[in-house]
């Protein structure tokens, strides 16, 4: 019973950077994380689309989160990281600045997102979670991943 | 006993057998005095039955019971065909299809069967000699032996006569064992399977009733019959049996054969008419199977893995290649030659062992047919060209649907009424054709009717009417430009909504269902003389040639199936016609399109030759030359897709990964050409 409690009142995080923000995806959507390699650019597709990879015999969408978000884009380093996630039928390629902690965050410092936090609307946001000092912010990879807005794009192109 | 292990079989072979029944039925309509292919009905029926009642689904091995008791009064030529029979048997078969499909999704294969049932008695009864049969057919199902043939009809079919013949010829006893097992036997197969062990040390078991799969069921009562040949006295034969514990009884008779001696007497009892049953029960499997050579049943599963794991191999294969030229090593270079050989082998073997006969898909539309003529009140003959065309399994499964809803359309709007047809002077019977034949890498099929063709000023109307059309253009429009209306999407001209194909799927679904099976489909058609549907399909879907290009830094492949030629012009020949670069290709002026705009390719900052490389392609009667910076060379790739994420990237088809494990998309030509 007492660690049923623990289960659902924690979740278990995959923390990455995003410009000066820490933000946390739930680790069961995440597949792996990757260093970054060659990219084969797709055209005429969103600008967030940096293109597709050969993850093990899969060809993987790769998406920019910095431009994905409206962030100003920086240039790769070695930090840099893909973060494969998995929503549904989706397989998609994350790109961050840093990915380097798994923790477990308490179910109650979840708290719902502000309208805007560090210039991420907060359409694109589970919640936004207080520990100690740091602040994590939740994504919503349904609400990031929809290709609600590809093919929008692609009906103004076309 | 669980049967869950023998569903699958049981679904496949019902489905071969309801196919041989529906092919032989047509075949037997239009030559009804052909008793051979009631003869055939009647095999395929009687196995169903069997395999039906083995599997407890009891209103399929009822209703299949009662068919048979009609086919069995057609076979012996007590009842003669008339279309009234014909259509309740094939109402039958509707029936069991039904069925089958049932149980194929997990249903219990159950269905209201008293109808029909009633018909099917109805008809026996309606025949005086048949007054015995109908006693019979309000038997259960577990007792086929019961139906009582004529002498002449009692005797094992074809090739157990044979065996038994030629024994009999060599100096062998033939005999007819009826094996009773004690009433509290236990292990009725163990004890069977002892007698047929002795039995196969002495001499051979030609056949058994019940089968030697029920026997191993113990789906028998308390007796099984074998019909054996031995070289031992009867005398002998029965000691061996009785020596058996919990043997009951064993009696044994000389099979009479017909050429030897005049026909056994007519038997009431179960022996000699059960032999008929049991010699054509397990046949018609088997019959089936030396039609088409040596084969076995393989799981489709199983063929995926295969070609998924080969897929691999490629992708390394193309690695491989790749460092042996690097590193230039001339005994690396011809072991990677050897293998690229032996693999260019194996995949053929793989692809081909993928193929399937469209034969497959056509079998059901001639019965298709036959029903919709009959409720529409035309007269149609449709004709079947080229069956035996093999095509990739994925394509096949995917094709059935448009095929049929083609030919739905063609019967439906195509072909006119037969006093329409008179009055143009046609015959009146209506001719529809169905043909695949293999061109290159594709395959095609073409659906071509003798019907009144396609009203360009309908098609034209209709279009106005619902917005596909721009009224500006209506007017400038070609033929053919009209015709591909028809697939357009919200399209339809019959003016009736019929539930033949006017049930608001238009030709727009076959279209799109045919474009994603990567092939396409256009439609031709002369007013008063009729149309035809022309349908291109790929060979194959899982691996292509494909020509690669460089474009600046980065690289495409161009699938080999829509390459014309390759070609490098000087700057000076391309031209200008309407502010469009074309050039002059073997007399044709072909449109150019550079790659690197298309494609938004950002520069690399190297500047272009005095040449330019173009790759010719084809779309239809169409060409387009694309402009791209070098050739790479021709390769087999696989195709992969690029997941759903990313859906309907311009001008884009796939992806690929290449030898050095990059992925490079695959260009859709179609799409490149306006």
């Amino acid at each position: 019973m007492l660690d049923q409690k623990e289960v659902i009142s924690e979740v278990k995080v995959i923390v990455f950077r995003l410009k000066d923000e820490e933000y946390g995806v739930e680790v069961h959507q995440v597949k792996s994380i990757e260093k970054l390699e060659h990219i084969t650019r797709v055209p005429r597709t969103p600008s967030f689309v940096k293109g597709v990879i050969n993850l093990r015999g899969v060809v993987t969408p790769i998406i920019d989160l910095r431009n994905r978000f409206s962030l100003e884009e920086s240039i790769y380093s070695e930090a840099t990281r893909i973060i494969i996630v998995a929503v549904g039928e989706l397989e998609v390629g994350l790109i961050v600045d840093a990915a380097n902690d798994v923790i477990d965050i308490p179910v109650d410092a979840i708290e719902p997102p502000p309208e805007v936090v560090g210039g991420v609307e907060a359409a694109y946001l589970r919640g936004v979670a207080k520990l100690d000092k740091r602040l994590l912010i939740l994504l919503n990879l349904d609400k990031v991943l929809s290709t609600e807005e590809i093919k929008q794009l692609d009906a103004i192109e076309g | 006993m669980d049967m869950n292990q023998y569903l699958d079989m049981f679904i496949e072979e019902s489905k071969e057998h309801l196919q041989a029944i529906n092919a032989n039925l047509l075949l037997l309509e239009s030559d009804p005095g052909n008793i051979g292919h009631v003869k055939e009905i009647f095999r395929s029926a009687h196995t169903l039955k069997g395999m039906s009642a083995t599997m407890g689904f009891e209103d399929m091995a009822s209703l299949t019971h009662e068919a048979e008791n009609v086919l069995d009064l057609i076979r012996n030529q007590k009842l003669t065909i008339t279309s009234d029979i014909m259509d309740a048997i094939f109402q039958s078969v509707d029936l069991i299809e039904g069925m089958v499909i049932d149980i194929t999704e997990g249903g219990d294969g159950s269905a209201d069967v008293s109808a029909i049932v009633k018909k099917l008695r109805a008809i026996v009864a309606g025949d005086f000699s048949a007054e015995q049969e109908v006693a019979a057919t309000t038997m259960t199902v577990e007792a086929p032996q019961e139906e009582s043939t004529p002498a002449e009809d009692h005797e094992l079919d074809d090739y157990a006569m044979m065996v038994l013949k030629q024994s009999q010829e060599l100096g062998n006893n033939v005999l007819w064992i009826k094996v009773t097992l004690n009433e509290n036997c236990m292990l009725k197969a163990a004890r069977s399977y002892m007698v047929f062990d002795q039995l196969e040390s002495m001499g051979e078991v030609i056949k058994t009733k019940p089968a030697v799969e029920d026997i191993e069921n113990e789906r028998f009562e308390q007796s099984f019959e074998i019909a054996y040949v031995t070289e031992q006295s009867i005398e002998k034969v029965r000691n061996t049996i009785l020596n058996i514990s919990e043997i009951q009884d064993v009696t044994i008779e000389t099979i009479q054969l017909k050429s030897e001696a005049p026909p056994a007497p007519v038997v009431q009892q179960a022996p000699a008419s059960a032999e008929k049953g049991a010699a054509e029960a397990p046949q018609a499997p088997v019959k089936k199977a030396t039609a088409g050579g040596k084969t076995i049943r393989v799981d489709i599963e199983r063929l995926d893995i295969l070609m998924n794991l080969f897929s691999e191999l490629v992708i390394d294969r193309g690695r491989l290649e790749q460092l042996a030229r690097e590193i230039g090593k001339n005994e690396l270079q011809e072991t990677v030659e050897h293998m690229s050989r032996i693999s260019g082998d194996l995949q053929n073997i793989i692809l081909t062992m993928r193929m399937v006969p469209v034969e497959q898909v056509f079998n059901r539309f001639p019965r298709m047919i036959r029903d919709l003529q009959k409720d529409l009140n035309k007269k149609v003959h449709l004709e079947i060209i080229g069956a035996e065309t093999e095509l990739d399994r994925t394509v096949i499964d995917e094709i059935g649907d448009p095929l049929n809803h083609l030919l739905r359309n063609s019967l439906d709007h195509g072909i006119e009424s037969p006093a329409d047809r008179k009055k143009a002077g046609k015959p009146e019977e209506g001719k529809i054709e169905l043909r695949a034949f293999h061109s290159g890498n594709h395959v095609f099929i073409e659906v071509k009717d003798d019907g009144a063709g396609i009203n360009k000023d309908k098609v034209l109307k209709k279009a106005l009417e619902r917005g596909i059309v721009n009224p500006a253009i209506a007017d400038s429009m070609s033929d053919k430009q009209i015709h591909e209306l028809l697939f357009a999407a919200g399209f339809s001209t019959a003016e009736v909504v019929s539930d033949i194909s006017g049930r608001g799927v238009g030709l727009d679904v076959v279209k799109s269902k045919i474009e994603s099976l990567g092939g396409s489909v256009g439609v031709d058609s002369v007013r008063g003389q009729g149309t035809t549907f022309l349908i291109q399909l790929p060979l194959t879907l899982s691996i292509i040639s494909a020509m690669l290009v460089q474009v600046k830094d980065e690289k495409y492949a161009v699938p080999l199936s829509s390459i014309i030629e390759t070609a490098v012009f000087k700057k000076e020949q391309i031209m200008m016609a309407h502010r469009q670069k074309v050039i002059d290709f073997r007399g044709r002026v072909v449109p150019l399109v550079s790659l690197q705009d298309i494609f938004q390719v950002p520069d690399n900052g190297e500047t272009m030759e005095d040449e330019v490389a173009v790759v010719i392609v084809r779309k239809g009667e169409k060409m387009a030359g694309l402009v791209v910076d070098s050739f790479i060379g021709q390769q087999e790739i696989v195709l992969k897709s690029l997941g759903k994420y990313l859906v309907n990237v311009f001008a884009i088809s796939g992806a690929t990964i290449l030898g050095d494990g990059q992925v490079a998309l695959i260009i859709d030509c179609n799409s490149l050409i306006k």
